[in-house]
This record gives structure tokens, C-alpha cells and sequence, in this order.
């Protein structure tokens, strides 16, 4: 199924890693949440690892868009169409 | 008890009103700034929920790190953001069923939720009194203990992603000169040094 979205997508795809960052942040706080209150301390231990991800996924995904305007001058996702089939 | 309650209102509130304007602002470098506010009240909601150290971990990474990285891209890359936003709003239905479509899902569990029996008995590693022990101590001696090779696997990724960054980003500008030392340890006396004998009163040819 095709959801109609891609013809008016001109975000900039630097907000859409902002919000990756704060759905994970999101998952931290549900995991930490829960941790506290189940009295399981193996929460906040996932929630570290997910931090840990969401923190290299920030890296690379910056760096993969810093690369991308060094070539194409422009960040826009509708730009982000070389391998469309 | 009312004073956690107005704490936990507190730093909630901000933490979703600034989560909301990340999206919502016209100006990337303010969604970054307010990307940092959201993280910190949720570090605050930690400290009440009695998670110190990750708290301290999401200030030091988060706010430090992560959120910083984003500015430094936000200012490098010389983007016409107020032309990118156009059109922002145009989408915003289909976002508001899927956030109600999550709400009421998250209602519905919340509503018939319970902590049952068979949960408790099924904690892995459960919570020390913090008065005998302190939080980063007793996450210290699960981490390093039971999950110390969950603890390996994440230090993996962070140099995995590391690599990639550089990778990706590093460029050779072809003027500069640099140090080849492979060259340096080469030179012999032979290759460096020339002995001239110069005569008086002639000079060099």
C-alpha cells in the first residue's frame, strides 16, 4: 500500500532525525518508567543500550546528510529520489 | 507527596510543550534548542523516578553531545529551511489520526492494566533499597555482571558508528600538503647529504 505522502515531503530530513531522537526518547522514558515501578532494574539497562543506539544512529545519520548536501547542495527529501525504482 | 507531583507535572509538561515545538518551529536551530529543553525535563523525570545515573547519562550525551552534533550540522549546512517548511501543515490530519489511533490504543491498555503475580515473580534483577545502595552502584553491578556482554555490544555499535562517521565525512583536499612519513623514514644519508667541495674565490657553479 502506497500512502499518498511522497509528492508533498519537503521537510528538511535534519527535523526528521530530531524526531527519531525524541521517539526514542520517548521509549526511554516508558522503560525507565516502568523499571522504577516494577522495581526491575533490567529497564534501565535496556534504556542505556537504547540510548546508545539512538546516539550512533544520530551520528551516522548526520554524517549520511552532511555527505549528501556536500554532493547535491540541498537536504529536501523529495531531493532523496537517486535509487527510486 | 505533593511537592513530586507538582514536579512531575512540571518537567511533563514542558517535556511534551517542547517535544510539540521541535516540530512546529520555523527555525531549525530553535527546534534544536528546543529538542535540549525536552531533554532535560525527561532527565528530570528520571532524577523523580529515581534513575539518577541515567539521568546524568542524558544530560552528558544528549545534551552535550547529540544535541550539540545537531547544531553544528543545523549552522554548517546553509540550507534555505524557510522554503523546506512550506507546506508543513498540509499533513498535519493524517498525523493527528495516527496520534489518536496511538492514544487510544495506550488508553485501552492502561485501562486494563494490572500488575499481576506472575510479573513479579518474573523480575530479573530486582531493585535495591536506595539507601543501601545507590543507583549508579547497583546498575553498576548488573551491567558489569549479568549484561556485560550487552555492555560490549553497545560500546561495538559506538565505534561502528564512529568509523562510519568519519568514513563518510572525512575529504582529502588535494592541495595541501602533508606528511608522508613513509618518505621521512626512507631518506638515508645517502639521499640527503651532499658533500661539495667549494673552491676559493669561484662559488658554486
Amino acid at each position: 500500500m502506497t500512502v499518498g505522502l511522497g509528492h508533498y515531503l519537503t521537510l528538511a530530513a535534519i527535523v526528521f532525525l530530531m524526531s527519531i531522537e525524541l521517539i526514542l526518547l520517548a521509549v526511554n522514558i516508558n522503560l525507565v518508567a516502568f523499571s522504577s515501578f516494577l522495581g526491575d532494574l533490567v529497564g534501565q539497562i535496556y534504556a542505556l543500550l537504547v540510548l546508545t543506539v539512538a546516539a550512533a544512529e544520530a551520528a551516522i545519520g548526520l554524517a549520511i546528510l552532511v555527505a549528501y548536501f556536500r554532493n547535491r547542495g540541498s537536504i529536501a527529501v523529495e531531493d532523496v529520489n537517486l535509487m527510486k525504482g | 507527596m505533593i511537592i513530586p507531583s507538582i514536579f512531575f507535572y512540571l518537567f511533563a509538561g514542558v517535556c511534551i510543550a517542547a517535544a510539540f515545538m521541535v516540530v512546529a518551529a520555523r527555525n531549525p536551530v530553535h527546534s534544536v534548542l528546543f529538542l535540549i529543553l525536552a531533554f532535560v525535563n525527561a532527565a528530570g523525570l528520571f532524577i523523580l523516578l529515581g534513575a539518577e545515573f541515567l539521568a546524568m547519562i542524558l544530560v552528558i550525551v544528549y545534551v552535550g553531545a547529540v544535541a550539540v552534533l545537531f547544531l553544528f550540522v543545523v549552522m554548517m549546512l546553509d540550507v534555505d529551511f524557510a522554503q523546506l517548511r512550506q507546506g508543513f501543515l498540509q499533513y498535519l490530519p493524517i498525523g493527528a489520526f495516527l496520534g489518536i489511533v496511538l492514544l487510544t490504543e495506550l488508553v485501552l491498555v492502561v485501562g486494563a492494566w494490572a500488575i499481576q503475580g506472575p510479573v513479579q515473580q518474573a523480575i530479573a534483577s530486582p531493585t535495591p533499597p536506595i539507601v543501601q545502595v545507590p543507583n549508579t552502584e547497583a546498575l553498576g553491578h548488573v551491567l558489569y555482571t549479568r549484561y556485560i556482554y550487552f555492555f560490549q555490544a553497545a560500546g561495538v555499535v559506538l565505534l561502528v558508528a564512529m568509523i562510519g562517521a568519519i568514513v563518510l565525512t572525512l575529504r582529502h583536499k588535494p592541495n595541501v600538503r602533508r606528511q608522508n612519513i613513509a618518505a621521512q623514514v626512507e631518506r638515508t644519508k645517502a639521499t640527503a647529504v651532499e658533500i661539495v667541495k667549494v673552491r676559493p674565490g669561484q662559488g658554486l657553479p
